[in-house]
């Protein structure tokens, strides 16, 4: 039955798809045959989830060479998630992208932009789907290596020295990965996820595993950029192609996190947190994430930049929520994960509307457009009400959640940090706000329209998801608390 | 263990704290590539020295051997290294791209540039 090749079509089929659309080169043909293949692993997404809930995890074996000699995938709960998560936004993107594509990049680059948004598709997918942690490198470096290629096509110079900086920190990042690796493979002789997962608790306590754990910490940190690793990211999506940033903000940093929720739970097991003071540290790097972050995001002028710093802000709260190392606190993490990853694709992709019309998004330039793109504002709106966190919306439920983790330990600070760090989201989502609705359009400027439909819909798509999942919450709690009870249990 | 034992230990420390120190100390865009190359090979040796076995032959299958050299790391290394040449390569390909669009490949020169092109 092909149902049983699911696992691995979902990772193929866009690999394999993207040299396909070199040798296309034509653009609009390209953008075709990736929206199909996109829809494609979105279907396969849906499909796996569904079959993961009703049978539990799934194990599939490349080339039929038995685990842990050949290269096992193995998807359960939260690689199954993450694998909807990074398909749907992938897929909903594509609809959106063509118009936005064609104005910022040249038109004979446009079938290369298309080729490498599919590897990087395919790499996050094949970072979810893998039980290997070897395996877990290469696509690591796949998603890497196409992002860089993807961030330097932007129309501004800044481009350039933006992928470049990403280029040099994202190596370090994936070479500290494989330092880790090769350190718990010598005292393992593994690299088969579950199979590490038996055997590092005999080797727990060794110099040799606790430096790894440093490793890969530090490594996964600087793809997800986390506080204060993040210094490539507030330039990499303000120069990125707009889109661009709407598809790395949205699933890349969403996957890393899924990386290191690997590494601790599944790896190592709770147990990690004992020997060693890493979610102390943790803690401390979110709480000054969500505070700082947010507080630098509130001085910027240009709204890509200020929803950047926000997203490292939002990256800190996920962080909090790991460093509680309680099944509540993994699922908030996990809730917000898929959270943010609807709040801030919808975000970004208004403000690919935004440059698409005026050419810019700093925010002084956005003065007025709430009369004249309404339904692309209220979009924005939607989606800023859900990352506050007001009732009814997304980001009210993740945040319930962690703060009620938080309290469940009797950390009270730490809710108030959450609090606190709202009440700044308030301030600078307030600032576009301000300048969108309640400033004139300046004379002399750009007359400007809605949107076309095809932008239009695909963004309201996202947006509207946020209040569906804000209200109906049945399958991303339901999900995210299996996902988080079956991390915490060990294995499953 | 006695000195020579773990010198290959020594040897992947002080390539990969070289190579780290040029990334970070270098201003040309060039030499930081450099760098990350140098930091990269360290993790090769790294690996490649974990999986000598003393006393054992090159990974072949014959009946006179018995004790042999663990294969997989250098398969991993394999595609390590191609992961590397893709990055160099890459890496390369910006710094042509940046010098076309800057006019140099010097870090502070080119943070100066963008400096003055955001206060206008």
């Amino acid at each position: 039955m092909i149902a049983e090749h699911f696992p691995v079509l979902v990772v193929i089929l866009p690999l394999v798809t993207a040299p396909i659309c070199v040798m296309l080169r034509h653009g609009g043909r390209a953008w075709l045959l990736a929206t199909i293949v996109t829809w494609a692993s979105f279907a396969l997404a849906i499909a796996l989830l569904r079959q993961v809930m009703d049978t539990g995890a799934i194990s599939y074996l490349l080339g039929d060479w038995a685990a842990p000699w050949g290269i096992e995938y193995r998807i359960d709960q939260l690689s199954a998630f993450i694998i909807l998560i990074v398909t749907a936004i992938g897929s909903v993107m594509m609809v959106f992208a063509p118009k936005s594509v064609t104005a910022e990049i040249p038109g004979d680059r446009v079938y290369l932009f298309y080729t490498m948004y599919l590897l990087t598709f395919a790499g996050l997918l094949g970072m979810a789907a893998t039980g290997d942690a070897f395996n877990l490198f290469v696509f690591l470096e796949i998603s890497s290596l196409s992002t860089y290629v993807l961030i330097s096509l932007g129309k501004e110079r800044r481009a350039l020295t933006a992928a470049y900086r990403y280029l040099v920190l994202g190596t370090l990042g994936a070479t500290f990965y494989i330092i880790g690796v090769g350190m718990m493979y010598q005292m393992t002789g593994t690299l088969n996820m579950a199979d590490l997962a038996v055997r590092l608790p005999a080797v727990a306590e060794t110099k040799t595993i606790l430096v790894a754990v440093g490793f890969l910490t530090v490594g996964i940190g600087l793809k997800m950029g986390l506080f204060p690793l993040h210094l490539w990211l507030p330039n990499a999506y303000t120069y990125a192609p707009s889109v661009v940033t709407a598809f790395l903000a949205a699933t890349a940093t969403k996957v890393a996190v899924y990386v290191l929720l690997r590494i601790y739970y599944t790896f190592f097991g709770a147990g990690i947190f004992e020997g060693l003071p890493v979610s102390n540290l943790l803690l401390a790097l979110g709480i000054i994430a969500a505070l700082g972050m947010s507080a630098v995001a509130i001085f910027q002028d240009n709204a890509k930049r200020l929803l950047a710093y926000s997203s490292v802000a939002q990256l800190g709260y996920i962080v909090i929520g790991i460093s509680l190392v309680t099944a509540t606190g993994a699922m908030a993490s996990i809730l917000h994960l898929f959270n943010h990853a609807l709040i801030k694709g919808s975000l970004f992709l208004v403000l690919a509307c935004v440059f698409y019309r005026i050419g810019s998004t700093k925010v002084d330039d956005m003065a007025g457009l709430g009369k004249s793109m309404p339904f692309t504002m209220a979009a924005f709106v939607l989606a800023g009400f859900s990352l506050i966190g007001i009732p009814l919306t997304t980001g009210f439920i993740s945040k319930w959640f962690l703060i009620n983790a938080a309290l469940e330990k009797g950390w009270w600070i730490v809710a108030v940090v959450v609090v606190a760090a709202t009440l700044m989201a308030v301030i600078y989502f307030w600032k576009v706000i301000e300048a969108v609705y309640f400033r004139p359009r300046p004379d002399g400027a750009l007359v400007v329209t809605e949107v076309p439909a095809l932008m239009l819909v695909p963004l309201w798509v996202l947006a509207g998801a946020n209040i569906y999942f804000g209200t109906n919450t049945n399958l991303s709690v339901g999900t995210a608390r299996r996902a988080a009870e079956i991390l915490l249990g060990g294995g499953g | 263990m006695a000195f020579p034992g773990l010198i290959n230990y020594w040897i992947v420390v002080i390539l990969m704290m070289t190579g780290f120190y040029i990334v970070i100390s270098q201003g040309n865009l060039i030499k930081k590539i450099v760098g990350l190359n140098v930091f990269q090979v360290s993790v090769f040796v790294f690996y490649i020295s974990m999986s000598k076995v003393f006393g054992g032959a090159a990974p072949i299958l014959d009946d006179s051997i018995e004790t042999y050299s663990n294969p997989l790391p250098h398969v991993l290394i394999l595609t390590a290294i191609v992961v590397g040449v893709a990055t160099t390569a890459l890496g390369m390909a910006l710094v042509v791209r940046i010098r076309d669009a800057y006019g140099t490949i010097e870090e502070d020169e080119i943070q100066r540039l963008e400096a003055e092109e955001s206060e206008p």
